[in-house]
């Protein structure tokens, strides 16, 4: 059986993917940046999934406007980086999980979440950048197959929170009725709280994005209740991306370890959040997930969790410069 | 013909891409996905009125085009994803169209996003309805009213400037 081991959310922004596609991660203004993702890079290297499942949103690049699907799922065998204006971003072509993508379309849809299915998109660095900031940058191939989900949050109304969180168990329900053992880390992309568009632009609100952060991780239904209204007013109009971040968290139990959280302000015009929720019967590395029920099992389990808690890292740092 | 009223509507210098704008826009939008292509860029560079032709767009969306007024453009339609390609084609980086759409300075700009960006005290509500506002809402709503740019600029530009120095302050 598949199973969801984790959960990452992680900002998407542009300019993070300019800075390291153009060698500037050094620079301090950068540095600030990257250095919160180190210990998630070894994080990922550790967990090593059989699979990515990636909600992220397109930004113009796959979906103008003659077609909006609130819901995309790529079913593609392959998702070549799409052209944004720069020429593609010099990152390995993303290989999909045709198989098990199939697989979640059919369950989810008759769970009632009327997907759209992709067969042939290109993806922009709202999902090629989160996979450089956990996955580094591999010249030729991603380490594992990855599943896109693109979500509507460029037109208004993306779905509700509500809508995301409960999609997220219904991909959850889909993942864990797949027969081949895989484990899958599910990614939340986008926000935290940014706007890029008319004379607000510019607008960080670093207490609501805490308490944000602060519910994903222990309160996650009080989310589900946010209006878009609330997103839009306290978080900037671009802001409201931060929804996908509810499927990723619907995905999970509804207890979990947070293993780490990372925030930074600015980069470019938007406020950085990072986080990794870990359930709490993440398969042990290699192992059968089946065999984690024997008691000595469940103890070294316990002590795994412990060598975790123990590990936590909180950072919050602020622009310096 | 008038535009229906949104409770989102009430959050200042903030024109949220809905579906009525989607519709109302697309021909803004569509013309500058067009951009992504080089051939297209040097076609409407070379003529810009007459390549806009081509997009059905109204008189005052040709002219916001033209004109380079990006407020403008988000108020008839325009996505900022889709009107930064325009940006780009412009050659300016989208920090620089930020700041175009704030009237402030590259370097304003840029200073008030390193002092931790905009502060939403002050910014959350045009009738100061919100409660959390209030008191901010005293110095006026509305600091970033949505009009078009260019008027605005020199108001606009000192309002980044005491921003960046209030959130300064909380370092």
């Amino acid at each position: 059986m598949a199973k969801i081991i984790a959960g990452v959310g992680s900002s998407h922004v542009p300019a993070i993917g300019a800075a390291l596609d153009n060698g500037k991660t050094e620079e301090p203004y950068w540095k600030r940046v990257f250095s919160g993702f180190e210990k998630s890079k070894a994080w990922m290297a550790e967990t090593k999934p059989d699979v990515a499942i990636v909600v992220y949103n397109d930004h113009a690049s796959a979906f103008s406007m003659e077609m909006i699907p609130t819901f995309a799922l790529g079913c593609a065998a392959e998702f070549p980086p799409a052209d944004e204006g720069w020429g593609p971003r010099p990152v390995p072509v993303v290989k999909g999980h045709p198989a098990l993508a199939a697989h979640i379309a059919q369950s989810v849809i008759l769970d009632e979440f009327d997907l759209t299915i992709v067969n042939k998109m290109e993806v922009d660095h709202g999902l090629t950048v989160p996979m450089n900031l956990l996955f580094g940058q591999p010249k030729d191939h991603w380490p594992c197959p990855v599943i896109p989900l693109a979500v509507n949050v460029v037109m208004y109304p993306p779905p509700t929170g509500h809508r995301c969180y409960m999609l997220g168990k219904a991909i959850r329900r889909a993942v864990e009725s797949y027969p081949e053992d895989l484990r899958v880390v599910i990614f939340g992309t986008g926000g935290l709280s940014h706007q890029i568009s008319g004379p607000r632009a510019g607008l960080i609100n670093s207490k609501w994005d805490k308490s944000f952060l602060d519910n994903l991780s222990k309160d996650p239904k009080k989310l589900t209740r946010i209006p878009h209204l609330e997103y839009m007013r306290e978080a900037g109009a671009e802001g409201i991306e931060m929804v996908m971040w509810l499927i990723m968290r619907g995905a999970l139990d509804d207890k979990v370890d947070e293993v780490y959280r990372f925030y930074t302000v600015p980069a470019s015009n938007t406020a950085v959040g990072h986080i990794i929720l870990e359930n709490k019967h993440k398969a042990a590395k290699g192992k059968r997930p089946g065999a984690a029920k024997s008691a000595a099992k469940s103890k070294a389990h316990g002590r795994k969790l412990a060598a975790a808690r123990k590990t936590t890292h909180r950072i919050a740092s602020k622009g310096t410069r | 013909m008038a535009r229906t009223q949104q409770d989102y509507d009430d959050i200042p210098g903030t024109f949220v891409f809905d579906a009525e704008r989607s519709r109302e826009g697309f021909g803004i939008n569509m013309f500058c996905m067009s951009l992504m292509k080089d051939a297209n860029r040097k076609a409407f560079k070379a003529d810009e009125a007459e390549y806009l032709k081509k997009f059905k767009l109204t008189p005052d969306q040709t002219d916001a085009v033209l004109k380079r007024d990006y407020n403008r453009m988000l108020e008839l339609g325009g996505n900022i994803y889709f009107t930064a390609k325009l940006g780009a084609t412009d050659g300016h980086s989208f920090q620089q169209l930020a700041a175009m759409m704030t009237g402030s300075t590259q370097q304003d700009y840029a200073a008030m996003m390193l002092g931790g960006g905009r502060s939403v005290e002050g910014n959350r509500s045009r009738s100061g309805k919100v409660a959390k506002a209030s008191k901010a809402s005293a110095k006026g709503p509305g600091k970033a009213k949505p009009k078009s740019s260019g008027a605005k600029s020199s108001k606009a530009k000192s309002n980044a400037k005491s921003k960046s120095k209030s959130s300064a302050k909380r370092k």
